[in-house]
């Protein structure tokens, strides 16, 4: 994590700024503020480039090495820009004991990316996820908010198709 | 409120969301419209009804007929049938509830029926967006008794005398955990915290409790802030758990509403409210002292104790942590008396445990039965057994921190000590069965993934020595490892055992020192036969043709990536085990099934 380099350029609009200092707002001097922020700042641009950071760390009055510390400590939070669709392939237990490892093989090898990458058109991101807690389902897999279950290998190729606007 | 005849239960579980339910229930809302029946038919979305496996799940009452697999063009067969005509549509029911052509309540289907419901007595029943369907059924009552027949130490001597321990997995007697944060003084301030940070993988009870029965933990932390004497309470839950995080927030705003949370509760001079805080993907956050500095908006790293969180605990005030499942036991325990809670379970665990049945097993789902229940009841007569026939190997409990138990000791009662005994832990209640394609070398690996991912890396033990046993399990599963090796794993495992700083890292052993305790012998198939016999392990794999079955047609050759299958059209063919690379592809293509893996 801590020698990944920003491959896109980093645009935010004025109006996202409007929002992020909205939010900066209304924790300021709220007890352990930071992580709501960050987790609505994410919100705001998809994910927490530098630029962002320093946003927060001027207006919230937090260090930049806090901050960047806070970031690369949970997963949730991103220094890269995620693609348009994200899969996210469920490797909890349950899934992984019914063959979610092959799914996510299979997805990596259709798309020609790892997990935690996007594709070079911005289209895909793939990420291995944490038990997303529909183990009756298992394996699963998200795309988006879209949730399929009870997956085989086979069903790989007919939910890529679904998302190729 | 209006009176219906009939009401359609729905549920808006997680795992039944996943499998399409708010569009049954919106096929419900217009096909009631278009019937005309919408006064006299109520439809309410629920929590989890707890058989994951045969969602959509819908009931309808008051017959009490238990749909499963409900589409939504199976909708209009239910209104026009069912809710108009009377008829139950018999082709939709739960097979189990039909028996020689007569329907059999839900209580004697074997999946519910050794269950005895407490922390998920609401869930499946009521509507958790609607508060007054809680209060309807005893809701808030326990926690006006609290308020006024109770002092706080009457409280906490209750829930002691009950013999209630922490539902998160340590097993750690709630009373007396209630006793030493009341012991702390209050000079500015103490908190209650709910920890529903649920990390460990194939685990989902304390998501169904919130999603099912908010109130429920809302009810609980304010009687636990009373018993202790404070006024400000957090409750922090994985962002991973949208639609509970979704429900609590509606049952904190109507709580205020109903002035159960906030100034003045119940009209004495208690007052008490609640914030939200969400987690952000950090495994280590579920254990207290790190749960804690990351509410403070910290990384979430754990630090030493004492001093104990009922001491010295969020920004350093005295501090009440309980688990999810510990909560929605409380408001009972209030209600029915120590006694009556004390009368579940066994000698030393209490009460009931919810148990998140999945992997190889057919009724996945949530099952809440006594202490004490065997594994081997839990498994074949509630889970319905393995499916496709296959032979019982292991189950999983405790997550990562926890161990496989084996099918020699099935009929050992689940109970907190027996399973420490047996090298396991209950663990917050995720249970997963494997069976003999699983192979458990590659299991133990895979927790330890899991561990050395979400090692915070503050202590060296956890940090470099779960990689050091991840690497070892590499060269074992990929048939380089020694006998040595093994004894290297084992003296390494107990090291970090005693030495690493939190729960996490000292527990992070226990499924590489379970399954060596107790499949030993497939470490050693893996080591000095360098095979894996459940056919996991790819490099230890090898591919051959059977030529009986053989018909000489060549697609695998032309499949094959790595030009290692040869012969002659319409002769047996063959594969170069220098060549292969083991992906399989030509398996998949055969249509003959006439390649093996050994």
């Amino acid at each position: 994590m801590l020698n990944q380099q920003q491959t896109v350029a980093f645009n935010g609009t004025k109006e996202q700024e409007a929002k992020l200092m909205e939010v900066i707002g209304r924790y300021k001097g709220t007890d352990g503020a930071l992580i709501p922020v960050l987790h609505e700042a994410q919100e705001i641009y998809g994910y927490l480039p530098i630029e962002v950071q320093a946003i927060i760390s001027k207006n919230l009055d937090v260090t930049m090495a806090e901050i960047y510390g806070v970031v690369t400590f949970y997963t949730q939070f991103t220094t890269q820009p995620k693609g348009k669709y994200k899969i996210g392939v469920c490797l909890g237990t349950a899934c992984y004991v019914k063959g979610s490892g092959d799914i996510l093989n299979k997805i990596k090898e259709k798309l020609g990316i790892s997990e935690g990458e996007c594709t070079p058109d911005g289209k895909y991101s793939i990420d291995a996820t944490r038990c997303i807690g529909a183990c009756g389902l298992a394996p699963v897999l998200t795309v988006n908010d879209d949730v399929y279950g009870k997956l085989t290998v086979d069903d790989v190729e007919g939910i890529l198709a679904k998302y190729n606007d | 409120m209006d009176f219906a005849r009939s009401t359609v239960l729905v549920c808006g579980g997680t795992g039944c969301t996943s499998s399409g339910s708010q569009k049954i229930l919106e096929a419900f809302e217009t096909q009631l419209a278009a019937k005309g029946l919408e006064k006299e038919v109520k439809v309410v979305q629920t929590g989890c009804f707890g058989l994951c496996a045969l969602g959509p799940v819908v009931i309808v009452y008051p017959e009490g007929s238990f749909y499963s697999m409900v589409k939504p063009e199976d909708v209009e067969e239910i209104v026009s049938e069912h809710l108009l005509k009377g008829r139950i549509v018999k082709r939709l029911l739960y097979d189990e509830t039909v028996q020689d052509e007569n329907i059999k309540s839900l209580n004697e289907v074997d999946f519910y029926k050794k269950q005895n419901r407490i922390a998920l007595r609401n869930c499946g029943v009521i509507d958790p967006e609607n508060i007054d369907e809680y209060i309807a059924l005893d809701g808030y009552r326990a926690l006006g008794k609290v308020l006024t027949e109770m002092t706080p130490e009457g409280v906490i001597e209750e829930i002691k005398a009950s013999g209630l321990r922490g539902r998160g997995g340590g097993g750690f007697p709630t009373g007396i955990k209630w006793m030493l944060a009341a012991k702390s003084p209050n000079v500015i301030g103490k908190y209650v915290c709910c920890n529903a940070d649920e990390g460990d993988p194939g685990a989902f009870m304390d998501r169904s409790v919130l999603e099912g029965d908010p109130h429920a933990v809302i009810e609980a932390m304010a009687i636990a802030a009373y018993a202790i004497n404070a006024e400000q309470g957090y409750i922090y839950i994985r962002a991973e758990y949208p639609i509970a995080v979704k429900r609590l927030q509606i049952a904190i705003e109507q709580a205020r509403e109903y002035g159960l949370l906030g100034q003045n509760i119940f009209g004495t001079d208690f007052s008490f409210d609640l914030e939200i805080r969400l987690g952000a993907g950090a495994f280590v956050c579920g254990e207290e002292t790190a749960l804690m500095t990351s509410i403070e908006g910290m990384r979430g790293e754990p630090r030493p104790r004492p001093p104990f969180p009922a001491v010295k605990g969020l920004w350093e005030k005295p501090t009440l942590l309980n688990n999810v499942e510990t909560y929605a036991n409380i408001p009972q325990i209030i209600l029915n008396g120590s006694e009556w809670f004390n009368s579940i379970g066994t000698e030393k665990s209490k009460g009931t445990k919810v148990f998140a049945l999945g992997g190889k097993i057919n009724n996945t789902g949530l099952v809440e039965v006594a202490m004490g229940t065997t594994l081997r009841e839990i498994v074949e007569e509630i889970g319905g057994g393995i499916p496709g026939g296959k032979k019982f190997k292991a189950a999983q409990t405790g997550g990562p921190s926890g161990g496989c138990i084996p099918a020699s000791l099935m009929d050992v009662p689940i109970d907190y000590d027996s399973l420490i005994q047996i090298g396991s832990m209950m663990g917050s209640g995720g249970l997963i069965v494997m069976d003999e394609d699983n192979c458990m070398v590659d299991i133990a690996k895979f927790f330890l993934e899991f561990t050395v991912d979400e090692s915070c890396g503050k202590c060296t033990p956890c940090r470099i020595g779960t990689k050091r046993m991840l690497e070892i399990l590499e060269k074992i599963t990929q048939g380089k490892g020694t006998l040595e090796d093994l004894d290297r794993l084992e003296a390494l495992a107990y090291n970090i055992k005693e030495t690493a700083l939190c729960g996490l890292g000292q527990t992070a052993p226990n499924p590489v020192l379970s399954t060596l305790r107790y499949f030993r012998d497939e470490y050693e198939a893996h080591v000095i036969d360098k095979k894996c016999p459940a056919g996991v392990c790819k490099a230890l794999l090898s591919y051959v043709i059977v030529e009986d079955k053989c018909k000489g047609c060549s697609l695998c050759a032309k499949q094959c990536p790595a030009n290692a299958i040869y012969g002659e059209i319409k002769s047996p063919f063959r594969i170069d085990p220098e060549k292969c690379i083991k992906c399989g592809a030509c398996v998949e293509k055969c249509r003959f099934n006439a390649i093996v893996v050994k």
